[in-house]
């Protein structure tokens, strides 16, 4: 007979729990149809609001850090420079923080239904890169304005640096998301921490300001990504391949011992959320 | 071709108590306990590794063996916490299993809750796609039933309304729609049934009767409605703190086992609280009571009492029973605040005694249960039919007055009621 299932006390993570997910892309898709759909029913501007938020958020730092406090940005006007930045950064905090919750707000389906976990961490993230798709709209659009066109090396390299920003935000995402269901008060820190990070990420300065402790910020992954990708598409300065490898090494590293974690504790979900 | 289409082996299945306790565990409590007593800690980490400290532990469920064939519907009742649920949970794959093996052929698909994953900002036609997704569908396949589904639920007119403005029925009517249109060969159902309208159950369990004798699907039913279970299980099982008490295709004798072993409570005749059971934030059930001991003669009117403490006033506060046919099934419910308000009795703090009467000659010979109830007026359940501390009457004898009448007689109440004549001319 077809479709034969075997369920017995769970083990670790195997290879199976890649094609099961694999099995359950369609739930994946809606997931992420939903999430996406329900956040900008609510909004009375709808869908813009994913463009309006990052646009308005780029003025104002401009006006302040750019024009202001005249912070510098390694030679690109400064709209553009932390435009460049911030769109790395909302998708990785954005998935970062969805990721992490997202097993608390659909406790009520998890307790009631079964389907593999994995698939809303990564329903999480896949709607925050619509996001990121939509808002590089705006980055097109200002590069065209600035007259900066990007070199081909620039273009391929882009789909590293996300698939690194994708392996440290569901990475560490999945790792808290398996805390956050046991200790509850995980979410009330998230925050704070995620606003941190930012000030330990170039986002809205050069890792250049930091002079010669800019190693101490290559130890954070989203500093290889965020300076390469100003590199790759503002010729900011050349590609840091050796940069790239490491946050790639790491970021890898984090995903791994993410899903094992989360994994690991997977079993439980059910039973204590 | 009559290969089991689930086998169970050895189910068995352990929580620790210390998971369960309510409240959330918060990491700074654990960080702040470290900090304080790291000595204590250590030690604490150190017996659990080597396994010498005393866990609380609790088996939900131990040794369930079990094969389900093809075609078949199988209830399963039992008391509340005897471990039905967490057997649905494990079928799923919801939680797994401590030990034991399990062995599926076919599609499963689950239905614990009516609506999983509805979202009400959603609408219906968006809900019917997502709420199938979840439940297993593939989007060709909901796409193929979607007319279907909206015919059922009866909501054409609607569907495109986000389900937040749906009326509760049309909430639960839609939710089921989409879960009676799934194609899975195994269909587990917990208690879903409960829910929607007479009318609306009905066409359900036609429905659901319909699946299974048409397509042969296979169905593990759980329920407190023994009525369903008589109706459409063709096996049953009783499970009893976690264990099989009997499994056979006699449904009639298990349910009438399951309610006369005294499992609805209990067959005594007075309630008595433990200390604890019950807790709520409005009233403390003390005691219940009927008047008499032994068989009560039907031509004495039923005294009930009902000894609670006041903890919290509340004009929402309602207290009641249900009353019950030995089969389970419901004859009636009563409450205090039945009448005009003002003939209401009062709840002021503190102990009371509500008493009430079952009149004479209203019930038929047999055995009655009765179901402390109490809620808050269209607002909650305090205390919940089937989970509700309970007492069992008999009546015997005293049926009527009447020398022509004097033994049970058919039919579930046997009142007695005037009888008078009009126009009685002295014509021939």
């Amino acid at each position: 007979m077809r479709n034969v299932t075997i369920i017995k006390p769970k083990k670790v993570f195997s290879f199976a729990d890649i094609k099961e997910v694999w099995n359950y892309k369609e739930l994946l898709y809606f997931f992420t149809w939903r999430d996406f759909k329900v956040r900008y029913k609510q909004t009375t501007i709808g869908i813009l609001w994913a463009v309006f938020q990052p646009f308005i958020t780029m003025v104002v730092f401009s006006l302040f850090f750019g024009k202001l406090l005249g912070i510098p940005s390694d030679g690109v006007p400064y709209p553009i420079f932390v435009y460049t930045g911030m769109l790395f950064w909302d998708f990785f905090s954005g998935a970062l923080s969805d990721t992490s919750n997202v097993l608390i707000s659909n406790q009520s389906i998890i307790t009631k239904v079964y389907f593999p976990r994995l698939i809303l961490p990564l329903s999480s993230v896949a709607t925050k890169f619509v996001d990121f798709a939509i808002a590089s709209a705006i980055l097109v659009g200002m590069m065209i304005y600035y007259g900066f066109a990007p070199h081909l090396v620039g273009l391929l390299i882009l789909p590293i640096l996300l698939f690194i920003t994708f392996m440290a935000a569901v990475g560490g995402g999945l790792f808290l998301a398996a805390i956050n269901v046991k200790y509850r008060d995980v979410r009330f820190i998230l925050p704070f921490f995620i606003q941190l990070l930012l000030f330990i990420t170039p986002v809205i300065y050069p890792a250049s300001i930091a002079g010669k402790y800019s190693w101490i910020l290559a130890l954070n992954p989203m500093m290889g990504v965020i300076q390469n990708a100003r590199a790759a598409l503002l010729g900011t300065a050349p590609i840091n391949w050796l940069l790239i490898s490491i946050s790639f090494a790491a970021c890898a590293a984090l995903l791994m011992i993410g899903t094992m974690y989360f994994k690991k504790v997977e079993r439980y979900f059910a039973d204590i959320i | 071709m009559n290969e089991p289409i689930i086998t169970i082996k050895n189910i068995g299945k352990r929580y620790n108590i210390t998971h369960q306790r309510g409240g959330y565990i918060t990491l700074r409590d654990i960080l702040a306990n470290i900090l304080h007593n790291p000595f204590r800690f250590i030690r604490k980490k150190a017996k659990q590794v080597i396994g010498t400290s005393a866990k609380e532990e609790f088996w939900a469920l131990t040794n369930i063996n079990l094969e389900i064939k093809k075609g078949e519907i199988l209830g399963i009742i039992g008391h509340n916490g005897a471990g039905k649920s967490t057997l649905l949970k494990i079928l799923t794959g919801i939680t797994p299993p401590t030990e034991g093996e399990i062995k599926i052929n076919g599609r499963i698909a689950s239905l614990l809750e009516v609506g999983t994953g509805f979202h009400p900002e959603l609408t219906g036609r968006e809900n019917i796609f997502l709420n199938g997704a979840i439940l297993g569908m593939t989007r060709k396949e909901i796409a193929r039933k979607f007319n279907e589904i909206v015919t059922f639920a009866g909501i054409e007119k609607f569907l495109d309304t986000p389900v937040k403005y749906y009326s509760s029925g049309m909430y639960v009517r839609l939710a089921f729609s989409v879960a009676a249109h799934l194609e899975p060969d195994i269909l587990l159902v917990d208690e879903v049934l409960a829910v929607g309208d007479a009318e609306f159950q009905k066409k359900c369990l036609g429905k659901m009767e319909e699946v299974t004798h048409k397509d042969g699907r296979t169905i593990i039913f759980v329920s407190h409605n023994m009525n369903a279970i008589k109706q459409l299980c063709n096996k049953c099982i009783l499970l009893e703190k976690g264990q099989v008490k009997v499994a056979s295709d006699n449904v009639e004798s298990i349910i009438n086992q399951y309610l006369s072993a005294g499992m609805r409570g209990s067959s005594k005749i007075e309630w008595v609280n433990s200390g604890s059971e019950y807790k709520n934030d409005y009233f403390f059930p003390r005691h219940l009571a009927v008047s008499g001991t032994g068989p009560i003669k039907n031509n004495n009117d039923i005294m009930l009492s009902f000894s609670l403490d006041i903890l919290k006033e509340d004009p929402r506060l309602n207290i009641g029973y249900a009353l019950y046919q030995e089969d389970g099934e419901l004859i009636y419910w009563s409450s205090r605040a039945d009448k005009k308000e003002h003939e209401w009795p009062k709840l002021k703090m503190g102990s009371a005694t509500l008493v009430t009467k079952i009149p004479r000659h209203l019930l038929n010979e047999g055995t009655y249960f009765i179901e402390w109830i109490a809620w808050l007026h269209n607002t909650d359940w305090i205390i919940k039919q089937h989970d509700a501390p309970s007492i069992a009457i008999q009546i015997q004898g005293g049926l009527s007055d009447s020398p022509y009448w004097t033994t049970k007689r058919p039919g579930v109440i046997a009142p007695v009621i005037d009888w008078n004549i009009e126009n009685n001319d002295k014509k021939v």
